[in-house]
């Protein structure tokens, strides 16, 4: 038989967080520009952080993120396509569309469209998903910063 | 074509993700620099560690 201490310990845990979670949304209102920097951070690296005046640290992501990725593909990595196979290529999909614009180019451009069998070609392949990772960790960021919760 | 060895692309690598980790991870510039140099360390460091321990398991 369940102890009915437990159970209220339970319930004010509940409440507790769902009031934090209540304070929260409060604190920082979601506004227009915390949707938008995000999004437009994606399709260009660091232009979340460009669009909200942090204009060096746009700088910074931007040419980390390119860099990245055109390392990448000069080293002859390989861009995923949508696909629904094997998990591994679904997260590598995953992780090169977060480049944005700089992923729908290379797919235009059939850039990346090789199938390399060397040391450097695997090398490529994961800057180019980790290019698309840490744009989306930018992504992220531009989102707190346009909440008000980094300056 | 770009042909890097395994450490300099480790080292690009390295530089390029510590940039984008200080920036996101940290509020100050000064903080920033710190924990993008700290990042940078621990992935050169890692690859040098990961180096000698492969070093010795091949002897």
């Amino acid at each position: 038989m369940a102890k009915p201490t437990t159970d209220k310990t339970m319930g004010n845990t509940t409440d507790k967080s769902k009031n934090a979670v209540a304070v929260a949304e409060l604190e920082y209102p979601l506004t227009t520009m915390a949707v938008v920097a995000p999004l437009v951070g994606w399709l260009i690296p660091g232009g979340g952080h460009i669009l909200l005046k942090r204009y060096g640290r746009g700088i910074l992501l931007l040419v980390s993120v390119v860099a990245m990725f055109l390392i990448g593909l000069g080293m002859q990595g390989r861009i995923y396509k949508p696909n629904g196979g094997d998990i591994l290529d679904i997260l590598g999909f995953v992780g090169d569309v977060g480049s944005g614009a700089l992923y729908f180019l290379a797919r235009i451009m059939d850039w990346g469209d090789v199938m390399a069998a060397n040391a450097a070609a695997d090398y490529g392949k994961t800057f180019l998903i980790v290019a698309g990772l840490l744009n989306f960790i930018a992504a992220a960021d531009a989102h707190h910063i346009a909440l008000g919760k980094k300056p | 074509m770009i042909n890097l060895s395994h450490f300099s692309a480790a080292v690009v690598f390295a530089l390029f993700a510590s940039v984008v980790f200080g920036i996101t991870q940290r509020n100050s510039t000064m903080e920033q620099v710190r924990y993008g140099l700290y990042c940078f360390a621990l992935f050169v460091g890692g690859v040098f560690l990961a180096g000698w321990v492969m070093a010795l398991i091949r002897r």
